[in-house]
């Protein structure tokens, strides 16, 4: 009845955009499932010394089981998963990743579906489509990018949608206008956002200006997790203390001395690895905790969040 | 040794169910200590206690099984409504479809086949001579609505839940033998709302942790939990629906009829992500047992006792028991002589 992780094949490897490599992932044995149109897959790198884990959308028709397809942008401040995948993993290599898991799903029951994607952001509506044109839904597409880093599958998009789609360069000097885009729309319009935070921010402020509900807008914003100062964490009830590098997460430092911390996203927006600070500095980076829970320091989303004192105290 | 379906018993009127000595020893006893206490108790659906168990598959297919599929066409025939479907949830049903076909089809080859060719399928229930062919996912090929279709074919109740904004809400369901409550009550409405208060769950964070740990369910990484209640004869239907016709049978409870008059309700309840729609399939597989079958194991005899001695007033008013707890403990202390 229990399926774990699944061991895949990389059987092709594409450029899509000058930063953007395209993965297609298909199952060493037994079959892939299907999924929900905004899941991701964590994937499982082995890099030597370190095991990288990220979270990626899945791009490929929801419905097609013979193989899953990720998309992955080289980052610059790249603690390695990305510089892995597009540096290391060549056309054969084996790769282990968890199960689908569905942090951005369609609100079905919305009458109109506005979709927003900044750059990588594009991936999840890649699944979306598919189902969308499936259930005959009203929906429309606004893909922001700079065509000299991203900019995937954007023939392809404006072929296939074509009065639906909206095309915004911001190299050809394109720019989108989010007042134009949220304004005058009918009750019942749902919008969704994938992009850097940037994007969300200033969605989120021209839909609170407009008055648009919050329960309206879904967004998904994995901040993957960035390097910092190195510190130590203290588990309180046991006086364990772990060193956590420059370079990894605080939850990959737990992982490592054997903490076992509950994870669904690995990019602070499940909010399912939420551990208690008892003592100590943080500094949030994670989009699940609201403002009220980061000042009052109680919390920490250790995916992605680190300290900025020397020694984080905590109650696991 | 897994039991075999056996004719059809009743749920009403004259009551012919029963329980063979195998069903009873297979039964899901709800107590792990002697004191109850309440508790989110949830864990991973996986098989235990052995071949035959009410554990061993994901969904159990037991001696009832006729019994309790003809129960539930004489509920939906009298009162369609029991079962509803937001047009939404019809992905949600299809993979309903698929998990059902394919679990019953490896777990019991000798009543179920499914056998597929891309979006071709064909479905034999030898149980209830179906042999269907339809297109996956095309609705119109099916007799029934997807959900209802398969959920007329499986024993226990059945609610998909839509996730929506970390939230969970009931949009589609078929429960004719549910334990006092209504679908056509709880349609559209979200976890908190579904709940409803809970005594001894003084503490609200219970649900909101309850809710956190729902929502991420995996695909592929069900879980469970039982729930318990008592019943007057072996009715199946208490639902507010029919409670003219079940309500007043707490009052014929008597020290001569205790025994074979007053069931421990088991719900089997289990969680499972659907791939496809992201809804979480509830299902809740219920157990009925007569206090008279639970006492010829004398561990659960003793256990029964100390449970409902020992079970706090607000509990006993929140179950329905208030008219017939006293009987009860009554009748049970004589197989707990010590206590
Ligand atoms: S794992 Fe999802 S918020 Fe940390």
């Amino acid at each position: 009845m229990q399926v774990d992780q699944l061991k895949v094949k990389i059987t092709a490897i594409n450029e899509v955009a000058p930063t953007i490599r395209e993965f297609c992932l298909v199952p060493v044995d037994g079959e892939l499932l299907p999924f929900s149109p905004g899941s991701h897959v964590v994937v499982e790198m082995d890099g030597g010394e370190k095991t990288y884990k990220n979270a990626y959308s899945l791009l490929s028709d929801p419905r097609d089981v013979s193989a899953y397809r990720i998309a992955v942008r080289l980052q610059d401040a790249s603690r390695g998963g990305s510089k892995f995948m597009h540096e290391q993993v060549t056309v054969g290599d084996e790769l282990k990743i968890s199960t689908p898991a569905n942090l951005f799903a369609p609100h079905w029951p919305a009458k109109k579906h506005v979709l927003i994607a900044g750059g990588v952001g594009i991936t999840p509506f890649m699944a979306y489509l598919p189902e969308l044109e499936r259930r005959g839904a009203d929906f429309e597409l606004h893909y922001l990018y700079r065509s000299s880093q991203t900019g995937a599958y954007r023939e392809l998009l404006s072929k296939r949608l074509g009065g639906r789609y909206f095309d915004y360069d911001s190299l050809g000097g394109s720019r989108c206008d989010a007042v134009e885009v949220l304004s005058n729309r009918n009750l019942g319009t749902h919008f969704y956002v994938c992009g850097p935070e940037s994007l969300l921010s200033t969605v989120q402020q021209v839909a609170a200006d407009l008055g648009i509900p919050d329960s309206a807008i879904h967004y998904e914003t994995f901040a993957a997790p960035k390097p910092g100062e190195p510190f130590e964490a203290e588990i309180s009830e046991t006086g364990q203390v772990i060193p956590v590098g420059a370079e990894e997460s605080l939850l990959e430092a737990l992982e490592a001395a054997g903490v076992e911390v509950p994870n669904l996203c690995r990019g602070g927006v499940c909010g399912q690895c939420q551990c208690k600070v008892v003592s100590g500095d943080i500094e949030h980076r994670d989009n699940f905790l609201s403002a009220q829970d980061k000042a009052a320091g109680q919390s920490i989303m250790p995916c992605v969040s680190r300290s900025k004192s020397p020694r984080l105290v905590l109650d696991i | 040794m897994r039991l075999a379906p056996k004719a059809i018993q009743t749920f009403r009127d004259d009551f012919t169910y029963s329980n063979s000595p195998e069903a009873i020893q297979r039964f899901p006893f709800p107590f792990p200590e002697d004191e109850y206490r309440y508790s989110v108790n949830i864990e991973p659906h996986t098989p235990k206690e052995g071949p035959g168990s009410a554990y061993e598959h994901l969904f159990d297919i037991d001696e009832h099984y006729l019994s309790e599929m003809h129960e539930r066409a004489l509920v939906l025939k009298e009162m369609p409504e029991r079962c509803l479907s937001m047009p939404h949830m019809d992905l949600a049903g299809w993979d309903m479809v698929e998990r059902v076909m394919v679990s019953l089809t490896e777990d019991y080859p000798q009543h179920f086949t499914l056998t597929r060719n891309g979006d071709n399928w064909r479905w034999e229930n030898k149980l209830l001579n179906i042999d269907d062919s339809f297109t996956f996912g095309n609705t119109g090929t099916l007799p029934l609505e997807p959900m209802e279709y398969i959920g007329r074919q499986m024993q226990g109740d059945f609610t998909l839940l839509d996730q929506r904004e970390g939230d969970l809400y009931m949009d589609a369901g078929i429960i004719t033998c549910p334990a006092d409550w209504s679908l056509a009550f709880d349609a559209g409405m979200s976890f908190s709302e579904w709940h409803g208060p809970v005594p001894m769950a003084k503490d609200s964070t219970i649900f909101e942790r309850a809710l956190k740990y729902l929502t991420a369910i995996q695909v592929g990484k069900p879980v469970r939990r039982l729930n318990w209640t008592m019943t007057i004869n072996a009715r199946m239907d208490t639902s507010p629906e029919t409670y003219h016709r079940w309500g007043h049978e707490r009052t014929t409870v008597t020290p001569e009829n205790v025994g074979e008059k007053v069931y421990l309700r088991v719900e089997l309840q289990v969680l499972d992500r659907m791939p496809r729609s992201n809804a979480l399939l509830f299902s809740i597989r219920t157990y009925l047992m007569s206090l008279e079958d639970i006492v010829t194991n004398p561990v659960w005899a003793k256990r029964l006792h100390r449970v409902m001695k020992t079970l706090p007033q607000a509990l006993i008013d929140y179950k329905g028991l208030s008219r017939y707890h006293t009987t009860v403990v009554d009748y049970l202390a004589a197989f707990d002589k010590a206590n």
